[in-house]
Order: C-alpha cells, then structure tokens, then sequence
C-alpha cells in the first residue's frame, strides 16, 4: 500500500496559500494539481465561517476600539450634521473616573468572588460523590442537575425573581410562617440571590464535566491508592481531585469569561427592585450608555476596558494552572 | 476489613457514608427540580390561587384558562413570537452547525500556513463578549438599513466559533484520513468526498454542535434587546422580559408569564432528553481534551 499521509509532499505544502482565497485562484490552463485541490475545497469550506467572523466579529471589535476614541460632536444647537471628532482617550478617562462604571466593576468583581469558588467546588463535590459508587440513580441525577441548563437564563431569572417575591413565592410565604423575615431583594441580599440563581443555572454542566473527567481517570490508579491503604475520601482528595485539574482551570476559565459578561439576571431584577440599578455590571453600564444615553464613545471604550479585563483575567488563569502545573511534571 | 483483599470494591464507603452521599446527592436534585416543579403547577393557578401560595390545592384548576389567556393576550402576539423563536433557534442552528463543522474539518483535514494562528483568532472569538460588538454591530446594521428586522438578529447568530472547536475535535475521532485517500484514490472531488463521506460520518457531532447552537440561540437576549424594537420581530425571551414589567404594575400579567415561561422551556427540554448522548459526548469532547 502507499502511504497514508496525504498525497503531497512536504515542499508542496510550503508553497500553500491562505484558506480565505478561495477556490481555483490559481488556476492555469493546465489540470490543476491534487494540492491546489485540496486548498481549493479547503477554502471553499472555510470561506462561509471566516466571512461571518470578519463581518459580525473582527469588523465590530475593531469598531469598537475605533468608537473609544472618537466621539460625536453635534455643532450649534444640535442643528447640522454631526461631526465626528478624534478624542484620543477622553472616553477612557471618563470611563474610569465614573464611579457608576467603578462601583460595576466591584459588583462584579464580588460577585466573581462568591460565585465561583461556591459553584466550582459544589460541582466538584457533587461529582466527587456520584464517582465514589455509593449514589444510587447516577443517571437520573445527572440528568436531573443538567435539567436547568435547558432553561433560557432569562425564564431561571423569571421563575427565581417570582420565588423571591412575597406575595407569589411558597418559600417566602413559609419562611414568614417560620417568623423569618428576608427581603431577597434588599441591599444585601441581591447579590447572593443572582448568586444563586446562576449557581442554579450552571451547576448541573460543571457537574457533568467533572463526572466525565473522574470517569476517565484509569482504573489501575484507583486500585493503586487502595492498595496503599486509603479510604474513599482520601484517595477522592488526593488522588482523583489532582487528576482532573486540567476540567477544573476549565470550568473556572468559562466561568469567569461568563460571570464578567454578567446581564441578563440582573437586568431582570431591576424591573422589580431598585437595588439593582440601569449600571449594575459593567455590561448593564455599556448599554446604558450606549442605548439610552446614546454616548458611543463611552460605550464603546467601556466595552473595550471589559474585554481587556477578561482577556488579562483568563490569562492570568492560564498562566496560574501552567505554573501550578510544573513542579507537579518535575516531580514525576 | 482489608484493603488489598477486597480490590476496588472496598473504595465503597461504609452503610453511613453511603447515607450521607445519597442525602447530598438528593438535596442538590431537589434543589434544581423544585423551581421547575413550582413553575409546573403554578401555571395550573390562576392570580389569586397564586397570590394564596397555596400550589397544591386542585380546587381551582386553570391551567386551560391560563393557556387561553396567554394566546389571548395582546391578540395573540406570544404565538408569534414562538414562532420567532423557533426560526431563530432552528434554522439560525442548523445553518451555523453546517458552517463551524465544515470549518473545523477544514482545519482538521488540511494543512495551510498560517493555520494554529487562524485557529487562534477562532478560539478568540469564544471569549469576546456579546456586549462589545452589540454596538458596533447595530451602527453597521443601521447603516445597511437593517436594524430592527430579522436579519439583524439571524445573522449574528450563525457565527459560532465553538462549533469550529468542536468540529475540528470530532473530525478527528470520526473521519480516519485513509478514508480520504480511499476516496481520492477513487478519483473523488475534496468537496464531493465531504459532502456524501466525512460530513455522514460527523454526524453525530453535527448534531451535538447544533444542540449546543440551539441552546445559545434560544437563550439569547442581548443582541434581539439591542436590534429589535418591533415587538412583531421578539423571541420568546424578550417578549417574555416586557411582559414581566408590565406585571410589576398589573399583575394580570403573572399567571400569562408563567405559561409563557413553561411552554418556552418545553422544546429545549424535550431536545435534551430525546439527544442525550449527543450532548454529553460535546461536553466530554470540550472538557477532557
């Protein structure tokens, strides 16, 4: 037989050319080569996803790096077609002496402090059991704790906001009956019940992937921490928690790209309490500006400020595992 | 009783643990199924029986009536918003899918220059946040006139750079290279061999990718809150987040909410239970590797 790595070779995939251009650009009179085939249809299955990305991602990112630093001026009386200045950073700097935008940030930087500690380590408990092979019914908890992740976050919001509401809520009405007065909605309150509800949302996922992970942790490890002598709970800490760090810098990655995007949830509540203001989270703050105060230049560098904390954040993550990571590899 | 004796059967813990395990486990299931219950039969109350809290009496059954209300309500504009939804959700969905698999398998099967950097820009695009290109996304939707229309929404919804991710990951564990080269040996154009071969054989990743789509398209809020101000035009979820302020001040509104929150949560939960293999093996593919 001939082998089985693709018909060129390897000087021919030098002179290869960029997926984005498309089929038969190069064509000659002459057959075309097997290579120039396979770029053709490489292109060809490439193209519909790269033009979305250039259109609906690239072109708006990089607008709105270009929105931070120019801002609309109307002349006169707000007569006359406007004119669109250069602004260098003022937008920035507005941004960031804006206590309103400062005050998001904590917000969320408290809740980013609650919120996934508290859900990364119940997911891993909660998977860390479902492995032990003491639960019963594995399948129909899992499926069970998955089941909310099939509910649109706006309705998780609808149904908890309802729950927290007296008046409406079962659990209100029998903590009152209990002589427990809570206002889940007061200064606070509201915090950890968006907490909550995102704890609710999410838990059942990060559930499933730790359990995925423990399962393909090899069977002879296990057996070698029982020879050892370890109990259930120790070669649970000691054995498998360490093997399935790669799902957990994961889940803790996703999680906080997700909790700094935090919306939806708190959007919600501020139809209903007044401790949830229009600039909660920084997400709530570039609508704000950018839809009911219409200051692009604001939005947009409030945007930018938001992406460079994330990216800088899951960086930081990355880079955190890797190290964690190192003398561990030395070690073995 | 010993530990080297009894093998891997002695990791069980004892009759106590077990106890507590078992607890645990059925706290946390309650904890998620309770809301989805009350949501059940809340939807079977009407204002007042829901005012008195009082879920488990049968006196007052009005699930049908609640029904009618909800299609009754502002002439019937949640059907059309369902309606919405689904041609969002769905086709937005299967479109996508087709597009992120093909590109995955591209980057799996081919090799250009430039690719990990390319692939890089992709897996960026996972971590960028909605709420940074909404506004650059509406002006340019605003200059090509169109804002508040379908497209404004339908269009965003395709790119999904996870799906590529994925794709490129399933590609690899379902389509073997040597079939490739038994179809080019055959004398088989590349698309040909993707489009009646590989992309049968990435089927079930397929489907798992336009579930995840699905998913995400359903949910979303942002990007139709920011495009769309005609409420003909709302999915389920907006029109669902305008109805629940117009019941702070009336509360007529609630028991229409609470249908309307059931019924929008029905498809994705049938999704889930009929394609459950799918979904977990998209999660394992995401999280092991």
């Amino acid at each position: 037989m001939t082998a089985t790595t693709p018909s060129t070779s390897t000087a021919a995939v030098r002179d290869g050319e960029a997926p984005a251009s498309g089929p038969g650009r190069r064509r000659t009179p002459r057959k075309r080569t097997a290579r120039q085939r396979e770029l053709g249809a490489c292109g060809a299955l490439m193209t519909p996803f790269f033009l979305l990305l250039l259109t609906v991602f690239l072109i708006p990112v990089g607008g709105a790096v270009y929105l931070s630093f120019f801002s609309q001026d109307q002349p006169g009386l707000g007569f006359g077609p406007e004119r669109t200045v250069f602004a260098g950073f003022r937008s920035y700097e507005a941004v960031l002496s804006d206590p309103t935008f400062l005050s998001s940030l904590a917000t969320t930087g408290l809740y980013c402090l609650i919120y996934i500690p508290l859900i990364a380590v119940l997911a891993l408990a909660i998977a860390l059991l479902l492995d032990s092979g003491a639960a019963k019914l594995r399948r129909t908890a899992q499926l069970s704790l998955f089941l909310p992740h099939a509910v649109p976050g706006i309705i998780a919001a609808i149904i908890w906001l309802y729950l927290y509401t007296p008046g409406l809520s079962p659990v209100v009405d029998l903590l009152n009956k209990g002589d427990i007065d809570i206002n889940f909605l007061g200064v606070n309150t509201v915090l950890p019940s968006i907490v909550n509800i995102a704890v609710w949302s999410n838990l059942g996922y990060n559930v499933v992937i730790f359990y995925a992970a423990l399962q393909a942790v090899p069977r002879e490890v296990l057996e070698a921490s029982v020879v050892d002598g370890a109990g259930p709970v120790r070669t649970a800490l000691q054995v498998k928690v360490p093997l399935v760090r790669p799902s957990a810098v994961m889940v803790v990655m996703f999680t906080l790209i997700w909790s700094l995007q935090l919306f939806t949830e708190p959007m919600l509540l501020s139809q209903s309490t007044r401790v949830v203001d229009s600039r909660f989270t920084p997400n709530m703050y570039i609508y704000d500006a950018a839809f009911t105060r219409a200051n692009y230049g604001l939005a947009a560098a409030a945007s930018v400020i938001l992406l460079v904390i994330i990216i800088a954040l899951s960086y930081a993550v990355s880079r955190w595992s890797n190290r964690a990571n190192t003398p561990e590899e030395a070690a073995q | 009783m010993s530990a080297a004796t009894q093998g891997p059967s002695s990791l069980r813990p004892r009759l106590l643990g077990r106890t507590a395990v078992n607890a645990f486990v059925g706290l946390s299931v309650l904890y998620t199924l309770l809301p989805v219950m009350w949501l059940l039969l809340a939807s079977t109350k009407n204002r007042d029986a829901l005012g008195r809290s009082d879920l488990l009496s049968v006196s007052d059954f009005s699930l049908f009536s609640n029904l009618s209300d909800l299609f009754a309500t502002e002439d019937g504009i949640y059907g059309r918003w369902y309606v919405n939804s689904l041609l969002y959700a769905v086709v937005g969905a299967l479109l996508g899918s087709l597009i992120s698999v093909a590109c995955g398998y591209a980057f799996d099967k081919y090799r250009f220059r430039h690719k990990e950097k390319l692939f890089g820009l992709v897996l960026a695009g996972v971590m960028v946040p909605p709420t940074v290109l909404a506004l650059p996304l509406y002006l340019m939707a605003s200059e090509a006139g169109m804002v508040n229309t379908f497209w404004a929404v339908f269009i965003p919804v395709l790119f999904n750079p996870f799906g590529v991710y994925l794709g490129r990951i399933f590609s690899q564990g379902y389509v073997p290279n040597e079939v490739l080269e038994a179809s080019r040996v055959d004398g088989a154009g590349e698309l040909t061999t993707y489009f009646r071969v590989s992309l049968r054989m990435l089927g079930p990743g397929l489907v798992t990718v336009f579930l995840f789509q699905l998913t995400a398209i359903w949910n979303n809020f942002f990007l139709p809150m920011v495009m769309l101000s005609d409420q003909k035009l709302f999915p389920v979820s907006l029109g669902l987040y305008v109805w629940n302020s117009e019941a702070v001040t009336t509360p007529d509104y609630y028991p229409v909410v609470i249908m309307g929150s059931l019924l929008a949560i029905l498809p994705l939960i049938a999704a889930f239970l009929l394609l459950q293999r799918y979904w977990k093996s998209g999660l394992t593919a995401g999280s092991v590797k």
